[in-house]
């Protein structure tokens, strides 16, 4: 009988230069394809980068206000002074319109005001430590009262720029405080329920069911109205966190149950298990990382809704209240329709939402199309 | 197929439990109950209320009974269908909610309706001409679909209508029918009325249930009898709706079960926005004015007329699916 | 193979590729072969060598990103007018026609190929009338029919049965009743009895022989299982990397294999007849990745008879070794 594996190795063999990327290497590549995801990501850096420096992309103190200075619209810069690059400003001055009795602003011509980009202002701690007065731009010898309104002002006078920015911060964080949560909460359900299956399994999957058909929004509306309003900021902020992310978490659960229970029944589990490794072991070497990555699409796509309840529920006046500053507290100010017709800037931070939640569910698909192979 | 329709009854009734608990335990929560919130809004006022009167309203209120007694109280009152007194309106319950709650049902169902006839066609043709121009538009309409919150809908459409139309989008009824009792004319006008909220309502659902839609057929349309009915000789156009699309409406049905709640959810804010009247302003103002039987009832209705819903998206899965009919394993 | 008889389907230089971002794969690479009346092809070859994208470029049911790229398949209708079916219109009057009208198709898995949610009557019914001018009650009576004829028991009853309903064995034998139910003159068989146990098998493998005495159908019978071909098999011919490597009877294939491939093949087998406690030969290396292809003759990095500077630029014809034999090798040459 011929040994027929005795074939000489062939230079097409040799040739090849075998290389193994690895399981995230495989997913970067994948998820940079995918140009949504891309710029989604892009977006979110931008938005997490004001969150952090919020301080320094603001020009004044978001708190400050001044009722000579309400429902101003928002300023344009004008870009060339006398043929030099010098962006200024107009002074607005205020005056009473004779007949209707509504203020009016009226450009100033006389007055320019110079924008200066990196100027100084009013000092602040840059991440809470290091003292800084720079901001992105200011107007540098003003006098007070006088400044730069980029989006206008809200009802009490208070520059809605800044606001934004202090805005971004809050909304964005409460985000992920909440999801870290839900997603803690999410995987020891899910993971108890898929794992072990039987009893705890059917109890925990019926409580999950039972959640998931109840509206949420009454019942968030409820818990929130609980909340006693003497309570300060930091702590209103907490309960809200908690209180977005208990009925968030359902979602994640059954992401990670499903995972659980279809992994319990792979050979290679019950290779391991022969081979005498822990439960713990198991579980969390063998099992969690091969469906982490779908753990972590899952997360990325929750957060769109976390910011969305709880925007929601401080534009009802249920969820973080005045003097915190959240999307949803600012978008308050425009739930007056005849208001939010004379001054639509209101509406401005509207955008930031949408954009926030746009692009965390282009990364979030991104990931988990990066994360699936069988797509 | 009995054991699978007693199996949803007993999960229908255990939610309902369910939810009755919780709305109790959520209208307990505020520190202070409703004759705390009354002497304050009393002495806001200007009038005192004595420590004798608060007692003896209290107990008139049956606010002084452990929390457990209240509630079981409470739970008999309901099921005889007696909802008790919303106690600042000091009517019955009943009256104050009124044609709320059945209106509340039908803008719901209304948008389901919308955003159905609109995800399925748009669902299936996405998964068909995958990568085609217009998947890609639909793909990007929906996600911005997603992303804008019901109630920022609400505000930009009603903006827009003030801004642009000098009209009022917002409301179920013209004004000469809004207090008028029921008549054809008031049912036509209410369907007049319908197209906005059902549309705002429905949008961010419709996204989602088109990719659900998307993705579900693309996994159908790759699997062999797909293959199996082409190679029958079936023109394409019935290869594709007669078998993959059938199947893939299994998991669409059962979607309506989560929309449901989904879309009764959203009708609270957005009815606040846009003025209807739904029971959506009349909770907030209970959960304000801390109303125990006006809330409680409230959200507990809500969650029933929704597992009703559930139940009956359950049922319309039965009959659609032989494999739960004939109990596959 | 006879060259008295005109064959019912005939593949010249069939190329079939599938075009996607990270390359194109040749799936078929120039395979032409005859298929007669009556007769039962034989189609071998490890997975992933073409077979089953040949049998559907044949009823032009490849999936997208694929498509045939070149070559003819000439299918002799009933009246005796020959049709190339690479030159129809894909999704024509006329293909839908011959799909499942002059030409059948099986499966591998009868359970994915039914629709879980459509009863089995209901798509033999759907099928007879697509390709006959019958009433729906006529439809049924041949619906439960072809289920008889297949040996289903109780057929009235079956017909109204969901796919997963019925048990493994009645289920492949419903999808050959479905293929059967408009009377094809060809029937493909893509690995029928792949998902089958033994026993099954046998069973499916006689009944398929007694339909094809019975109706003077042609089989064309795609397999790996050379135990299979050489039961059902007049002619067979062997396929590697999307090509023809060697063609012929079956008697001559198996007791004079002339490729080193199905020299190779045959000697893999395990037999009765073998040294006990001799280690099995195998094939040395494994088949190449679709878009690795190896230039010259494909099967040149694990030939014993490997001759270097041929086999590695050119890739050898199909030469003719005999009456009704071919091989695409240069040993021959």
């Amino acid at each position: 009988m011929a040994e027929l594996d005795a074939a000489p190795e062939t230079r097409s063999l040799a040739e090849q230069r075998i290389a193994v990327a690895t399981q995230w290497q495989l997913m970067w590549w994948r998820f940079r394809k995918h140009r949504l995801a891309a710029g989604g990501t892009l977006v979110l850096i931008a938005f997490y980068l004001v969150a952090l420096f919020a301080d320094f992309f603001a020009y004044t103190d978001p708190q400050e206000s001044d009722a000579q200075r309400s429902l101003m619209a928002p300023q344009s810069i004008n870009w060339i002074d006398d043929g030099r690059f010098a962006p200024y400003v107009y002074a607005l001055k205020g005056t009473r319109d004779p007949v209707t009795f509504k203020r009016v602003y009226v450009l100033d011509t006389a007055r320019k005001i110079p924008v200066v980009f990196f100027g100084r202002g009013e000092p602040y701690t840059l991440l809470g430590i290091i003292p800084m007065d720079r901001h992105l731009f200011t107007v540098e010898g003003a006098k007070a009262g006088e400044s730069l309104f980029l989006m206008g002002t809200d009802m009490q006078g208070r520059d809605l720029w800044s606001r934004l920015m202090y805005a971004t911060r809050t909304s964005m964080t409460i985000g992920l405080v909440s999801v870290a949560l839900s997603l803690v909460l999410g995987v020891v359900l899910g993971g108890i329920s898929g794992y072990f299956g039987g009893l705890i399994d059917t109890v925990i999957q019926r409580i999950i069911e039972i959640l998931r058909s109840i509206p949420t929004i009454p019942l968030w509306m409820g818990l929130a109205a609980a909340v006693p309003n003497d309570w300060d900021v930091v702590q209103i902020y907490f309960a809200i966190t908690i209180i977005i992310s208990l009925i968030g978490w359902t979602e994640l659960a059954r992401v990670v149950r499903g995972r659980f229970i279809s992994l319990k029944e792979e050979d290679f589990v019950m290779a391991a298990e022969l081979v005498g490794c822990s439960k713990s072991r198991i579980i969390f070497r063998h099992m969690v990382p091969s469906f982490i990555s779908h753990i972590i699409a899952a997360t990325t796509l929750a957060i769109p809704a976390i910011i969305i309840s709880e925007t929601s529920l401080s534009f009802l006046g249920l969820g973080l209240r005045p003097p915190a500053i959240s999307w949803g507290v600012l978008l308050q100010d425009a739930q007056n329709i005849q208001a939010l017709v004379i001054s639509p800037w209101l509406l401005i931070p509207s955008i930031a939402v949408i954009v926030a939640v746009l692009a965390f569910n282009f990364m979030g698909d991104g990931i988990r199309d990066a994360a699936d192979p069988y797509l | 197929m009995v054991a699978y329709v007693i199996r949803r009854l007993l999960l229908a009734v255990l939610t309902v439990w369910a939810i009755s608990v919780l709305s109790f335990i959520i209208i307990h929560l505020p520190p202070g109950d409703y004759v705390t919130s009354y002497i304050a809004s009393m002495s806001a006022s200007g009038s005192a209320v004595s420590e004798g009167e608060a007692t003896a309203l209290r107990e008139q209120l049956g606010l002084d009974k452990p929390i457990t007694i209240q509630y079981a109280k409470w739970m008999g009152l309901m099921l005889q269908g007696n909802f008790g007194m919303a106690m600042e309106w000091g009517r019955p319950v009943s009256d104050v909610i009124g044609d709320r709650l059945s209106l509340t049902m039908v803008i719901s169902v209304a948008a389901i309706i919308f955003t159905w006839a609109l995800a399925l066609p748009i669902g299936i043709y996405s998964a068909v001409y995958r990568y085609s121009f217009l998947d890609y538009l639909f793909t990007f309409v929906g996600f911005i679909g997603l992303a804008i919150p019901g109630f920022l809908l609400a505000l930009i459409v009603m903006y827009i209508g003030f801004a642009y139309f000098g009209a009022n989008v917002g409301g179920l009824f013209s004004p000469d029918f809004a207090e008028a009792p029921w008549s054809v004319a008031k049912v036509w006008d209410l369907t007049k009325h319908l197209p906005i909220p059902a549309v705002v309502l429905g949008v961010s659902g419709t996204a989602q249930l088109i990719r659900i839609m998307r993705s579900n057929l693309l996994d159908e349309l790759r699997k062999p009898y797909v293959m199996t009915a082409r190679a029958r000789g079936l023109p394409e156009y019935r290869v594709v709706m007669r078998y993959p699309v059938r199947v893939a409406l299994n998991p669409f049905i059962s979607t309506i079960g989560y929309l449901l709640p989904y879309v009764v959810s959203g009708s609270i804010i957005v009815s606040l926005v846009l003025s209807l009247p739904t029971v959506g302003p009349l909770l907030l103002k209970a959960l304000i004015a801390q109303d125990m039987f006006l809330a409680g009832t409230i959200v507990l209705l809500l969650g029933v007329m929704t597992v009703i819903g559930t139940f009956i998206s359950d049922l319309l899965l039965m009959w659609v699916d032989p494999r739960i009919r004939l109990g596959r394993q | 193979m006879q060259n008295d008889t005109k064959p019912l389907l005939s593949v010249r230089n069939l190329k079939t590729s599938f075009f996607q971002d990270e390359g194109t794969t040749k799936a078929v690479d120039g395979a032409s072969f005859d298929v007669f009346p009556g007769k039962t092809l034989g189609i071998v070859g490890e997975s992933g060598c073409g077979k089953s994208v040949t049998a559907q470029s044949i009823l032009r049911i490849v999936d997208q990103p694929g498509r045939i790229v070149e070559g003819e398949i000439v299918l002799t209708r009933a009246d005796g007018t020959e049709t190339d079916l690479v030159k129809l219109k894909a999704d024509g009057r006329e293909i839908r026609s011959i799909r499942g009208g002059d030409i059948g198709l099986i499966f591998q898995e009868p359970m994915t190929s039914f629709s879980p949610v459509h009863t089995v009557g209901a798509q033999i019914i759907e099928a007879v009338m697509l390709h006959n001018a019958v009433s729906r009650k006529e439809a049924r009576r041949r619906g439960i029919e072809a289920l008889r004829s297949v040996g289903i028991p109780k057929p009235e009853r079956r017909i109204d049965e969901y796919s997963f309903e019925l048990s493994g064995g009645l289920r492949q034998r419903a999808m050959i009743a479905v293929a059967l139910s408009c009377d094809p003159r060809l029937l493909i068989a893509d690995e029928p009895t792949t998902a089958l146990d033994v026993t099954t098998q046998a069973q499916i493998l006689d009944l398929l022989r007694k339909i094809q005495q019975e109706r003077g159908m042609a089989i064309m019978l795609i397999t790996h299982n050379l135990g299979v071909v050489a039961e059902m098999a007049d002619d067979v011919v062997v396929m590697y990397l999307g090509r023809v490597v060697e063609e012929g009877k079956v008697d001559d294939i198996f007791h004079d294999a002339k490729h080193p491939y199905t020299k190779a093949l045959l000697q893999s087998i395990p037999s009765i007849d073998s040294t006990p406690r001799v280690k099995l030969p195998t094939i040395s290396g494994s088949i190449p990745h679709p878009f690795n292809r190896p230039t010259g003759c494909p099967f040149h990095p694990r030939c014993v008879s490997f001759m270097p500077g041929r086999c590695d630029t050119e890739e050898p014809p199909l030469l003719s070794v005999g009456e009704g034999r071919t091989v695409s090798c240069f040993l021959y040459q």
